[in-house]
């Protein structure tokens, strides 16, 4: 595994040409039929979600939208997601759980979309209800994050069983710029911030947050995608049939406590 | 310390902030008189100016546009639990510094000299129109109310006592959103919370959201939307996304009432909007039309 720092990691996972969930979804699914809509107020482009086969097993798929180029994004929103995108993944997984088909989300967003209609249709609202659905949701559920992990628009599709991230990828409460132009009224300390808050795959590994790192080959995802899918697949392949395997009452009470038991503090 | 002194020290604390102070004068409207800022209040909605004993008297409540200010925590649990009812849990948590961001240790030890609290929510059972629930306060002068773990760890430790105690929670939001200080523990905590409120949930027990100013970010999208009864108080901010994010990110202005109480229940997701002096009434109903039963007799009165 290679030695970047996380501003390295940063620049590595904004470069153009790295591969996105348009070219993982086919490179790791069989029989994917994309299924549209909340059944509330619209269809969220920068959600696609749909049934599957993964070796085999059949899987709900739900996957945020990065663009390979300006055409693309546009149409995806940046891969910034509205409520009717978190809600739309939220029908899919209640879908899933009636199915008992294990959910299986890839996380790739620089946060939810901040805007007026998102507040009107109730941003805060959609992501909350995720992080508590998804928490008792009677089925398996892995994350990946393949890029960006950016703040409540990730989590709102990664509270899992299982979170894995690509070696490059970064989760955090809020981008490294946002970090310094807030708490040091200095968007310039980007890189500083990076640093500081702890957010590679690494040091998510060491709080307790993610479980699986996935190897990218030297110079990053961009470089190879077809073995990064590959890598990708192997460690579905383990974790999808154990964890399918995992009593279910078993299952959520790990799960609960995966969460429950993050934090640092001290007790008198 | 008991609780009567610690309201001492409060009240004194609140008379030294009302000491004039030479060098912040401010001009009254309309008028050549210079009057120290300490003894009047000014209206950051409507920005009309009255005295600050009035404005207090009133419940901090402005007596113009009906802005419900904000208010710590101590005023807060004395207009809202039955005298003398509150005992606090988990009274002993506070924040270490997960990412070793720097001066953080001494930004909160500096609040809690100030703000009289260990951290920015303080969670405990009480007695509201004697019925017993389990209370959060979130006091937006310390740090905004931010969550990090100690305020993650209380909310999810205060539904997880009221799950196995089969009890309600009432939970005053108030918040900036995560705590960034402390990295992706802070987000972390947004899931934590949301999960031991589902708990609470199916074990069939009543969660009643009060929302105050300001209740946002993180906070917003988690546990503050999630009560089964989401009441706001009047003219606050709600909303998940910063006003000047939003700006900045649309390039234009926002209308002055975007993410007001009045807002989120045009928009659906507030159920009412209560005054604070009708609060204690309305979550007394609220207890009673879902069959939870008073210790005894009310004979009214409030403070804790």
């Amino acid at each position: 595994m290679s030695e970047l720092t996380a501003t390295q990691r940063l620049a590595l996972i904004r470069e153009k040409g790295r591969p996105t969930v348009r070219d993982y979804i086919p490179a790791l699914f069989a029989n994917f039929i994309e299924l549209h809509g909340d059944r509330h107020f619209g269809d969220d482009a920068a959600i696609i979600g749909g049934v599957a086969t993964f070796s085999g097993i059949p899987v709900t798929v739900l996957a945020q939208v990065k663009g390979r180029n300006l055409e693309e994004n546009k149409q995806s929103n940046f891969s910034m997601p509205h409520p009717e995108g978190y809600r739309k993944a939220l029908r899919l997984a209640k879908q899933a759980e009636k199915f008992h088909r294990p959910v299986i989300c890839l996380v790739d967003t620089p946060g939810a979309f901040c805007g007026i209609e998102a507040e009107k249709r109730g941003q805060g609202e959609a992501i909350a209800r995720n992080l508590m659905e998804f928490m008792m949701l009677r089925t398996p559920i892995i994350s990946i994050v393949l890029g960006e992990g950016g703040s409540g628009g990730a989590l709102a599709l990664a509270v899992c069983d299982e979170l894995a991230m690509l070696e490059n990828a970064l989760y955090s409460v809020i981008s490294p710029r946002g970090f310094a132009s807030i708490l040091w009224k200095d968007a310039t300390r980007e890189s500083e911030a990076a640093e500081l808050m702890k957010i590679t795959a690494e040091d998510l590994m060491h709080f307790g947050v993610c479980e699986h790192i996935i190897d990218e080959p030297d110079g990053g995802a961009q470089t190879a995608p077809d073995l990064t899918a590959e890598n990708i697949g192997e460690y579905l392949a383990e974790a999808v049939p154990r964890l399918k395997a995992t009593d279910i009452d078993t299952l959520l009470e790990r799960r609960y406590n995966k969460f429950r038991k993050i934090g640092v503090f001290a007790e008198e | 310390m008991a609780l009567e002194d610690l309201f001492k020290v409060v009240k004194d604390r609140s008379k030294a902030d009302t000491k004039p102070k030479a060098d912040t004068k401010v001009k009254k409207p309309g008028m050549g008189v210079e009057i120290p800022r300490g003894l009047l209040f000014k209206c950051p909605r409507c920005g009309t100016v009255v005295y600050r004993d009035d404005f207090e008297r009133n419940r901090s409540v402005c007596s113009a546009c009906n802005y419900h200010a904000r208010i710590s925590f101590r005023e807060r649990l004395e207009m809202t639990a039955d005298k003398g009812t509150f005992t606090e849990l988990d009274a002993g948590l506070t924040s270490l510094n997960p990412i070793d961001f720097p001066g953080y240790e001494e930004k909160i030890a500096e609040l809690q000299e100030s703000c009289g609290i260990k951290e920015a929510v303080v969670t405990g059972v009480c007695k509201i129109h004697k019925y017993n629930t389990v209370i959060g306060i979130m006091d937006s002068n310390f740090m905004m109310a931010s969550m990090g773990s100690v305020v993650g760890e209380k909310i999810t430790r205060a539904f997880e006592y009221a799950t196995e105690h089969k009890l309600p929670v009432v939970l005053f939001t108030a918040s900036g959103g995560a705590r960034m200080q402390e990295g992706i523990i802070s987000l972390m905590q947004m899931a934590k919370t949301s999960g031991a409120i589902a708990r609470h949930s199916e074990a069939g027990q009543l969660y009643v959201t009060v929302m105050t100013d300001p209740t946002t970010g993180g906070v917003t999208a988690s546990f503050a939307s999630l009560g089964d009864i989401i009441i706001a108080e009047p003219k606050v901010l709600i909303g998940f996304a910063g006003r000047r994010v939003i700006e900045g990110t649309i390039k234009q202005k926002l209308p002055d009432d975007f993410q007001s109480a009045e807002f989120m229940l045009q928009n659906g997701f507030v159920d009412m909007i209560v005054e604070r002096k009708y609060l204690r009434p309305t979550l007394s109903k609220i207890f009673r039309t879902h069959n939870y039963t008073r210790m005894e007799e009310y004979k009214g009165g409030a403070g804790a």
